[in-house]
Parts: C-alpha cells; sequence; structure tokens
C-alpha cells in the first residue's frame, strides 16, 4: 500500500496524501467543517494542486465504494489495530474453491482453527451472524474474527479443503 | 422624523449599501474589507455624502461587537494544541516575520515624527496578515492542498498569538499613564494567556462540552455572553476587550467550537462590517492626500517584505521554487487586525495621522495582496484539462 502521509492544517483541518506510482501527489483534505477536499498535482509542480474536487459526505462514501475500498473495510481495519491479538479480516471465496454452493457448517472452520465467521457480505449487502446452514456463494467475502494465524488457517481452508 | 425613526433609516441605509458592496465585492472576487471602509470614508465627516454622525450611537457599540466578534472567532478557530505545534516548527520563520513587517511601520512613524508610541501603532498595522482575506484566497484559489500551504497558515498562526502579546502592549501604551502601571496589565495578560492555553492544551474538550449544549440558541446566548463578560473585564484591567474575547476563543476547542463557529460566523459577518464602516466613518478622508504617499511607499516595501518571508519559510520546508512565490504571495494582504491595530491607537498623541493613513494602508493590501496572488496561479482550469 502506498503510504498515506497526514500533515496538519492549523484552522482549516487535515491533509492526508501519497504519492502515486507516476509521481504525483494525490490525497484529501479534510476540513473541520466535514468537507472533504479531493486533490491531484502536477508532475511538474508537486507543491501546486491542478485539480480539486470538493465532496460531500454522502459523495466521498459513494466515491470510496466506487474504488473498492469501503468504508467498513476501513473501519474493522482500524478496530483490527487497536485489540492486540485479536484479527478481523474478510476473506473472498473465490470461483474455485470447493465450499461454492455449500454450507459454512460445512467448513467446519471454526472447529478446525477457532476462528468465527461473523458476517457474509454478499453484492454489498452484508447478512451479520449467518447460521451453520447458510450456503456460500462464488464472490461472496466471509468476515472473520481470531487470531491471525488462525485467519491464515482459514484462508487455506477456502482455496484447497 | 423623531430620532428613532432617523436611527432606523440610517442604519438600515447603511447595512444595505453594505450588502451591495459585497455584492460588488463578490462578483469581483475581492475581499469586501475595502469596500466597506470606503463606505465609511464616503459617509462620515468630510467624505462625499455626509450623513451618519458614529459617535454615541447603534455603530459605536456595533464596532466594539465587531472586534469581539473577530477576535473570539480567530480563536476559535485554532485548538491549543494546534497553536503549540505549529509554534514549534514556524517559529523561526515568525520571528522574522515580526521583524520584517514590523519595522518598515515603526520606522516609519519614527520618521514622520510621531514619537515611538504611535510608531509601535503603526508596526502593528503593517506588521500582520489578514487571516480573513488569506483564508478565503487560499480557499479561492485551490491552493488548500497545496505543499506550502501549512507554511502559510503556520505563520498565521504565529501572528495571531504575537498579536494576542501585542493588543495589551498596545492597549496599556494607549491609555498612557505611569511605565509602571503598564507594566503591570501587560503582565497580568500574558500571564492569562500562558494560563489559558495551559488549560485549554489539556481540558480544551471538556470546557467545550461545559459551555456548549445540544440547543444552538442556548450555546449562542452562552458563548456571546461569556466573551463579554472577559473582554469587559480584560478591558477594565486595561488589557483591551480583544484580547479578552481572543482568551475565550482559544479556551474552547473540540467537536462544539467547531460548531460554535458556524454558529457566530454571520454575527461576525454583520458586526465586523460594522466595524470598518464604523473605521471608515471616523476617519477623515481629506486627511488622506497628505499620507498617501508614505502608505503606498509602505505597501511596496511591505508586500516586498512578506513575499521574502514565504519564500524563505516555504525554501527551509523544501519547498519548490514556484511554491515559496505562492506563499509569499498569500501573505501579502492586510486587513481587518491592521484596523484592528489602528482603532486602538485613535487619540494616541502624535498619531494624528494613523487612522487615515492605516485607512489607504489597508485599503490598499487587501486588494493588492489577492490580485497578485491570482496572476501568480498558473491557470488551473487550463492545467486540469491535461490531469
Amino acid at each position: 500500500m502506498a503510504e498515506l502521509t497526514e500533515t496538519a492544517l492549523p484552522g482549516v483541518g487535515q491533509r492526508v496524501d501519497f504519492i502515486s506510482k507516476d509521481g504525483r501527489r494525490v490525497g484529501v483534505v479534510h476540513h473541520h467543517t466535514g468537507k472533504r477536499e479531493l486533490f491531484v498535482c502536477a508532475p511538474s509542480d508537486p507543491d501546486a494542486v491542478i485539480l480539486s474536487l470538493r465532496l460531500t459526505d454522502d459523495e466521498s462514501h459513494a466515491l470510496a465504494d466506487a474504488l473498492g475500498g469501503s468504508s467498513i473495510v476501513e473501519s474493522l481495519d482500524d478496530m483490527a489495530q487497536q485489540i492486540e491479538g485479536l484479527a478481523i479480516d474478510w476473506l473472498v471465496v473465490s470461483g474455485d474453491s470447493p465450499w461454492v454452493n455449500r454450507t459454512i457448517g460445512d467448513t467446519r472452520i471454526r472447529t478446525r482453527t477457532g476462528v468465527s465467521v461473523v458476517a457474509v457480505i454478499r453484492e454489498g449487502n452484508a447478512h451479520p451472524a449467518p447460521d451453520p446452514q447458510f450456503v456460500i456463494e462464488a464472490e461472496d467475502s466471509l468476515v472473520v474474527v481470531g487470531t491471525p494465524e488462525g485467519i491464515e488457517a482459514v484462508g487455506q481452508i477456502l482455496t484447497s479443503g | 422624523m423623531d430620532d428613532r425613526a432617523r436611527l432606523l433609516v440610517e442604519l438600515g441605509a447603511v447595512v444595505l449599501a453594505l450588502g451591495i458592496l459585497g455584492r460588488i465585492a463578490g462578483r469581483f472576487g475581492i475581499s469586501p474589507i475595502p469596500l466597506y471602509l470606503v463606505a465609511g470614508l464616503a459617509f462620515g465627516e468630510g467624505g462625499l455624502v455626509p450623513i451618519v454622525t458614529p459617535e454615541g450611537g447603534f455603530l459605536e457599540v456595533g464596532a466594539e461587537l465587531g472586534v469581539i466578534f473577530l477576535l473570539l472567532m480567530l480563536g476559535l478557530e485554532y485548538s491549543a494544541r494546534e497553536l503549540v505545534t505549529s509554534m514549534r516548527t514556524i517559529a523561526p520563520a515568525g520571528l522574522l516575520d515580526l521583524a520584517l513587517n514590523f519595522s518598515p511601520g515603526f520606522l516609519a512613524g519614527i520618521l514622520l515624527g510621531w514619537g515611538p508610541v504611535a510608531a509601535t501603532f503603526l508596526g502593528g498595522v503593517t506588521y500582520i496578515s489578514s487571516s480573513g482575506v488569506v483564508a478565503k484566497l487560499l480557499g479561492d484559489l485551490g491552493w488548500t492542498a497545496n505543499r506550502e500551504t501549512p507554511v502559510v497558515l503556520s505563520i498565521l498562526v504565529f501572528e495571531d498569538l504575537a498579536m494576542a502579546v501585542l493588543l495589551p502592549i498596545l492597549g496599556a501604551m494607549a491609555i498612557g499613564g505611569r511605565a509602571s502601571a503598564a507594566l503591570i496589565s501587560i503582565l497580568v495578560a500574558l500571564g492569562v494567556l500562558i494560563a489559558a492555553l495551559a488549560i485549554t492544551y489539556r481540558q480544551g474538550d471538556r470546557l467545550g462540552a461545559l459551555v456548549f449544549h445540544a440547543s444552538d440558541e442556548v450555546s449562542l446566548l452562552t458563548v456571546f455572553g461569556l466573551a463579554l463578560v472577559v473582554s469587559g473585564i480584560a478591558q477594565s484591567l486595561s488589557i483591551s476587550a480583544a484580547v479578552g474575547a481572543f482568551l475565550v476563543g482559544i479556551s474552547l476547542s473540540g467537536k462544539a467550537a467547531e460548531r460554535a463557529e458556524s454558529l457566530l460566523m454571520p454575527l461576525r459577518d454583520l458586526f465586523a462590517a460594522v466595524f470598518f464602516v464604523f473605521f471608515g466613518l471616523t476617519t477623515d478622508p481629506r486627511d488622506i492626500p497628505r499620507v498617501f504617499w508614505v502608505a503606498v511607499a509602505l505597501g511596496a516595501v511591505t508586500a516586498g517584505t512578506k513575499l521574502f518571508v514565504g519564500w524563505w519559510a516555504a525554501r527551509r520546508r523544501g519547498i519548490g521554487p514556484a511554491g515559496r512565490t505562492r506563499a509569499g504571495l498569500a501573505l501579502i494582504a492586510r486587513g481587518e487586525f491592521s484596523i484592528i491595530i489602528a482603532g486602538l491607537g485613535v487619540g494616541v498623541a502624535g498619531a494624528e495621522q494613523l487612522p487615515a493613513l492605516a485607512a489607504t494602508y489597508v485599503l490598499m493590501m487587501a486588494v493588492v495582496g489577492p490580485v497578485a496572488a491570482k496572476l501568480a496561479d498558473p491557470g488551473r482550469v487550463r492545467a486540469s484539462t491535461q490531469v
């Protein structure tokens, strides 16, 4: 992941940015007022913004979703960092997984790894606390909670059974 | 017309005129401050249409409230944490800024034979950039996310803190009297400033939560009342009401303070406008020709010194040449705070020409600064098509 730099803008808010692969500074200004401003800098003058876009709360969520990093994911990320020894991850079930069209119970994930499946995200909709009879489909995201090693083991199970 | 009707019509005419001027300013994308000053000059004694008598009426009280609102909002804008962190990094540039931009005004005052007290006020006028004009400029030009912008903002923070120190000193000087009495009120002011910063650094959010209320109305009345009481106390200790309001603003921070900003904004805009008009009204435009060339010379010198300070501070942070120039240009504008300082100096012995000189100087700098910055902008619309 590109490294994000945070800079305080006294009286205005906070600037978060990173340098993209082609050398452009890209980022967001979080105004104290709650407004967000997306910006891109010129490669010729990395100090100057050449494009900026003001976004409302709704619009920035929509944009985050469109980019693929959902806002649920971000907040889970934060949570995982806050609690030591506990990892939260979401694992995508690929089409060639042996568990497609079988139930969560069949995988015996909890018995084998101690990891719990706390939710399934399917086509952007969350199905929280799925029961063992929940049928897994291709491209489902399983939100799992457990030890980092356990979660790694679940990844193995999902791909190879 | 009886007196009350006359008051309403006069006041209405002035505020309406400000509304129209604000529209014109918006049309050309410039700060309305210079236009408000012009309106004051035109309507007052010696002006084109001398219709308004400023003394003892609503305008005088309104102008006083304008100063309090300007400083209260300025304090609210920054949390103590922001002040302390930016102080650490910007101190060298901030001190250079003080040295290079205070001296031209001070020296001009001495050369004009005003005496050291009046000259100090003129130094204050040329020193402080206008946070209001600069903030608007950064937003308008889309420079907020530029890499040199934190440098510009930190210098403004330094200036605002410097002003919190400068205002009580100037206030004590304006009142005159014995040096020992002045020294005591200055020390009291500095002590209170440091105490307020220390308390808010640790407890600012809690203080904010204490003062603010779920109801906007209650919050507004509490904050405004608190600011007035503290300003009044500060004034009675001859510290200057403005400093009291600034301290109240700084002491409150956190989420609640951010909401208070939006609550107070319309009131600040109204009363600040009244303040600028009032300053124009009390300035006799017939004095301007005598000080005009001094103002132009001071303007040229202090535009150059600000440009250099911004350039130097940005270079220290590793900003490229174009960004250094932008940082310098952004800082040129003077405005509300120069007028506040000049307002304090009205009536000081030797400073008879101060209002006219300050008005002319600010009229110029509030326009020149943003225009220069706009000319330096490499045309974002054109560039953005090549993204």
